[in-house]
C-alpha cells in the first residue's frame, strides 16, 4: 500500500509541484478553450494567445516565490 | 525529427544522472551485485511498460492523444521550466549530486543487511530509484512520440542514447558525474517540452498557429527569453526583499 502511495506521489510529483501553479495553467486552458471559439478573434492571434497567457502565469509564480520569505 | 531526438536526449540524461547517483551510492555501499540486479529488474519492468503502452497508443487517433498529452507535457515542462529560473535566480538551491551521493552512502550505510552476496537492500534501492526516474523517462518518450507519426522512434533513441552516455560515463568514472550541468539542461529541456506542450494543446483545441508547424520555433525563442527575464526579475526582486529584510533587522 505504502509502495502503491509513493508511486501515485511520483506521478502527480511529475506534473505538479506547485499546486496554484498547476491550477492557474488549468484554469488558463479551459478559458482558452471555452472562450476563444465564441470570440471574433483574428485567426492568427489564437495561438500566440494561448502561450501569451501561460507565460503570464510562469512569470507570476516565480515572482510569487522570489517574494516570499526565506 | 531532430528536436524530438534532442528534447528526448536532454531530458532523460537529466533523469539518467540522478538515477545513476542512486545507484552509485548503492553499489559503493552495499554491493555491485544488488545494485546492477535492481537497476536491471527496473529496466526489465519500464521496457515491459513501453511494450504494453507502445502499441496501445498508436491505435488511438492522433488528435485525440496529442491533446492529453499536449497538457501533460505542459505541466511537466513548465513545472522543471520554473524551477530551473528559481535555482537559476538563487531562489533556491542547485541540484548538487556530490551532496546527494554523500547523503544516499551515509544513509546506507546505517542500514542493515547481509554485506555477502545479494543484498536486499541494495536490490530495492537500486531498483526503486531507477524505476522511479524511468518512469519520468518513459513519459517523456511517450509524450514527444505522440507529437506526430513516426516520432516515437526518434524519441525512443535520444533516451537510448542517453542512457548509454550515462552508463558509459558511470562506469568510466565510478562517482556521481557532478559536473554535468543539471539546471542548465533543465532550463533547456523545461524550454523544448513547454514549446511542445504549448503547440500541441493549441492544435488539439483546433487554435491557429502563424507558421503552423515552424511556430514550435518561435515559442522555443518566446520561452527563453521570457524564462531569461524572468531569472534577472526574481534575482533583482529576492536582492531588494533581502535587503529591506536586512536594513529592518538591524
Amino acid at each position: 500500500m505504502n509502495g502503491l502511495k509513493t508511486i501515485f506521489a511520483e506521478l502527480l510529483g511529475l506534473f505538479v509541484e506547485d499546486g496554484s501553479f498547476a491550477v492557474a495553467i488549468f484554469v488558463w486552458l479551459g478559458l482558452v478553450w471555452f472562450v476563444v471559439p465564441r470570440v471574433p478573434l483574428p485567426r492568427v492571434v489564437q495561438g500566440p494567445l494561448l502561450f501569451a497567457g501561460l507565460l503570464a502565469i510562469l512569470l507570476e509564480s516565480v515572482l510569487r516565490a522570489a517574494r516570499r520569505p526565506r | 525529427m531532430g528536436p524530438t531526438i534532442v528534447a528526448a536526449f536532454l531530458a532523460s540524461l537529466v533523469e539518467f544522472v540522478e538515477a545513476l547517483t542512486v545507484v552509485l551510492a548503492v553499489g559503493v555501499v552495499r554491493g555491485w551485485g544488488g545494485a546492477l540486479v535492481g537497476s536491471g529488474a527496473a529496466t526489465l519492468a519500464l521496457l515491459a511498460i513501453i511494450a504494453l503502452l507502445g502499441p496501445v497508443l498508436s491505435r488511438i487517433p492522433l488528435e485525440n492523444i496529442q491533446l492529453a498529452v499536449g497538457v501533460l507535457l505542459l505541466l511537466f515542462g513548465l513545472r522543471w521550466l520554473r524551477k530551473a529560473i528559481l535555482r537559476a535566480s538563487g531562489i533556491i538551491a542547485m541540484h548538487d549530486e556530490a551532496n546527494i551521493f554523500a547523503k544516499q552512502e551515509a544513509a546506507l550505510r546505517q542500514l542493515e543487511g547481509s554485506r555477502g552476496g545479494l543484498d536486499a537492500v541494495a536490490v530495492i534501492a537500486a531498483f526503486k530509484i531507477t524505476m522511479l526516474e524511468g518512469i519520468e523517462v518513459v513519459f517523456i518518450v511517450i509524450a514527444l512520440g505522440a507529437g506526430g507519426k513516426g516520432l516515437l522512434i526518434p524519441a525512443s533513441l535520444g533516451a537510448l542514447a542517453a542512457l548509454l552516455v550515462v552508463v558509459a560515463l558511470g562506469a568510466a568514472v565510478h562517482r556521481p558525474l557532478s559536473r554535468v550541468p543539471e539546471n542548465t539542461l533543465k532550463f533547456a529541456v523545461g524550454i523544448l517540452l513547454s514549446a511542445f506542450g504549448t503547440f500541441w494543446v493549441g492544435e488539439g483545441f483546433g487554435l491557429t498557429w502563424p507558421g503552423e508547424d515552424w511556430s514550435i520555433l518561435g515559442l522555443i525563442v518566446g520561452s527563453l527569453a521570457v524564462a531569461l527575464i524572468a531569472v534577472r526579475v526574481a534575482r533583482a526582486t529576492r536582492a531588494r526583499r533581502h535587503g529591506l529584510t536586512s536594513r529592518n533587522a538591524s
